[in-house]
């Protein structure tokens, strides 16, 4: 069985992003980029599939510009056997990056996709089910346990409140969440063994995907400053401010 | 102009998601529907039809919507939605499943997690947890969108009766099945709505200390949370998890114990309307958005706290 995982190249989460001055999106240049930490999730998921002899192929895909290669070479850092790059400089939306998925599952036919339940850029949450949609595939979205056999999913999804368990027959898509794994940390030896894996460079154009954005920015701008800093001496005056003057204990 | 809301419900009442949800639509303008599918669901269909501003309930019911999956609800989405120019779902676990399925079968996009809109194709969305906000304008004819609902104050849940019209459901589309649901029984209210959030960092040193913030959570009615470095750490589970990778909190009352204040921290709660930390470095960048700073040991702290508040 094959896995296509997703690897989508983002801002670090450990960057304080900054808006451009001229407030037409956010500045990325000179930044940290790193994986999107729940496609890396995604990634773990899949290697550990292949690891327990459900899996026999982990291929994981980009979208995005020449530098989404560094994202999938540290895929294959994690795991990964090999790796598609769909090399475009359009601003990428979701529902574009969907149907380009959707084309390369066409050509690469796994039974099972996994991605990121949300990129921390754009915090859409949209890709898996637009993807399962597109496909008609069953979907199990914000998993925190997956297990495959015979033919049959079984995923433990975060609902709000709980957990859900859901069955669905292969092939299907699961987007992971937080819980589902605790990603490796790619050693020396597999980072060098990852330069040599295998990554091809398909266009939108050979796959026959309009990725034109569906969505027009139209500015992007800080959020009003919060005014902190205040201070108590001890912990009575913590407590009397929080009765008198904030009023949010009793 | 109309608007199609997916209600949120447990087929006896509305998630009060749906309320907040509804009030985004009434800022939309133009009629606002609400559907209701469910099973046996009709005391909810009841319950949307006297939401003020709803002008039609459309209530399908069929076995297969008792424990609804994302591709059941989003076919019943489509099968109703002709005619509507907005399609609208509360931006929670359910609103999140369903409408991406439903706007890539529209072939449009998706606009998640609004909290304003400027004008009924123009809508203001979190990106980065909340550390920018976009103002984003959708260029398809119908425009499919999830509400956070924190930025939406809900409407009353009754004060009118609207028309409740009942349809035939969509066909069982039978892709994936829920077997069971096994929903947390905690004494504490859930993180992602709660009042009151005592939250812990890598300070706190071990699990077995975490039990020191569950008092003060305990005397709070408050849900507990923490830092990344703490789930990291072992100290709680990863659900725990309040940041950019965890879940994003507003609540009345923050209070962050022995937490640093990374960035991904800040940007998963600095929307709380009080925020109190307790640290026992000065410099923490997390007194920086704090509104009463305590500089001290948090485990001296802490107990004469939940002393203090008992007292």
């Amino acid at each position: 069985m094959k896995i296509l995982v997703t690897a989508k190249r983002v801002v670090d989460y450990n960057v304080k992003v900054r808006v451009k001055p001229d407030g037409s999106g956010v500045d990325t240049s000179n930044v940290k980029m790193s994986m999107n930490p729940f496609d890396e999730i995604a990634v773990e998921e899949a290697v550990r599939l292949r690891e327990k002899g459900v899996a026999t192929e982990v291929v994981a895909v980009s979208c995005g510009t020449a530098a989404c290669q560094e994202t999938l070479r540290n895929a294959l850092a994690i795991g990964a056997d090999r790796a598609i790059l769909v090399e475009t400089d359009v601003d990428l939306q979701p529902l574009a990056v969907a149907k380009l998925l959707k084309a390369v599952v066409a050509k690469e036919a796994p039974q099972l996709v996994i991605l990121g339940k949300q990129a921390i850029d754009d915090d859409a949450n949209q890709v898996g089910q637009m993807l399962a949609a597109l496909l008609d595939w069953p979907q199990a979205t914000f998993a925190s346990k997956v297990e495959v056999g015979n033919g049959k999913l079984t995923v433990k999804r975060e609902i709000d409140g709980g957990i859900e368990t859901v069955e669905a027959a292969l092939p299907a898509v699961v987007t992971a969440d937080l819980r589902l794994n605790e990603p490796r940390y790619a050693t020396l030896p597999n980072i060098m063994k990852a330069k040599k894996k295998p990554l091809e460079v398909v266009k939108p154009d050979a796959l026959g995907v309009d990725v034109a954005p569906r969505l027009a920015i139209l500015g992007v701008a800080e959020p009003p400053k919060r005014k902190g800093g205040g201070k108590v001496a001890d912990v009575k005056e913590l407590v009397a401010k929080l009765r008198t003057e904030a009023k949010v204990v009793s | 102009m109309s608007t199609l809301v997916l209600a949120e419900h447990d087929h006896h009442a509305l998630k009060s998601s749906t309320l907040h949800a509804v009030a985004a639509a009434t800022k939309l303008g133009g009629d606002v529907d609400v559907l209701v599918a469910g099973s046996g669901a009709g005391a909810a269909a009841q319950a949307a039809a006297a939401v003020p501003g709803v002008a039609r309930v459309i209530h399908v019911d069929a076995p297969h919507l008792a424990q609804p999956t994302a591709e059941n609800l989003a076919a019943q989405v489509l099968e109703v939605a002709g005619g509507y120019t907005h399609l609208v779902a509360p931006a929670t676990g359910f609103g999140k499943n369903v409408m991406p399925r439903v706007a890539a079968r529209l072939d449009v996009a998706q606009v998640s997690e609004i909290t304003a809109i400027n004008a009924p194709d123009t809508f203001v969305r979190p990106i980065y947890a909340g550390s920018v906000f976009a103002t984003v304008q959708s260029k398809d004819a119908v425009k499919v969108i999830t509400v956070r609902t924190t930025a939406f104050d809900a409407v009353p849940a009754t004060g009118e009766v609207a028309r409740i019209e009942t349809r035939a459901a969509a066909a069982d589309v039978a892709k994936t099945r829920v077997t069971g649901q096994e929903l947390t029984k905690s004494e504490r209210p859930e993180l992602a709505g709660a009042r009151v959030v005592v939250s812990g960092g890598r300070a706190l040193g071990s699990a077995e200390n975490f039990k020191l913030l569950e008092a003060l959570a305990d005397r709070l009615g408050a849900a507990m949370g923490a830092s990344r470095a703490a789930v990291d750490a072992g100290y709680v589970p990863n659900d725990y998890q309040v940041g950019q990778t965890g879940k994003v909190v507003a609540p009345d009352l923050y209070i962050a114990v022995g937490i640093s204040g990374a960035i991904q921290h800040l940007a998963g709660m600095k929307d709380s309307k009080v925020i109190v930390a307790i640290n026992k470095d000065p410099e923490a960048p997390i007194f920086q958005v704090a509104d009463y700073g305590l500089v001290g040991d948090l485990f001296e702290i802490v107990p004469a706290l939940t002393q203090e508040l008992s007292g």
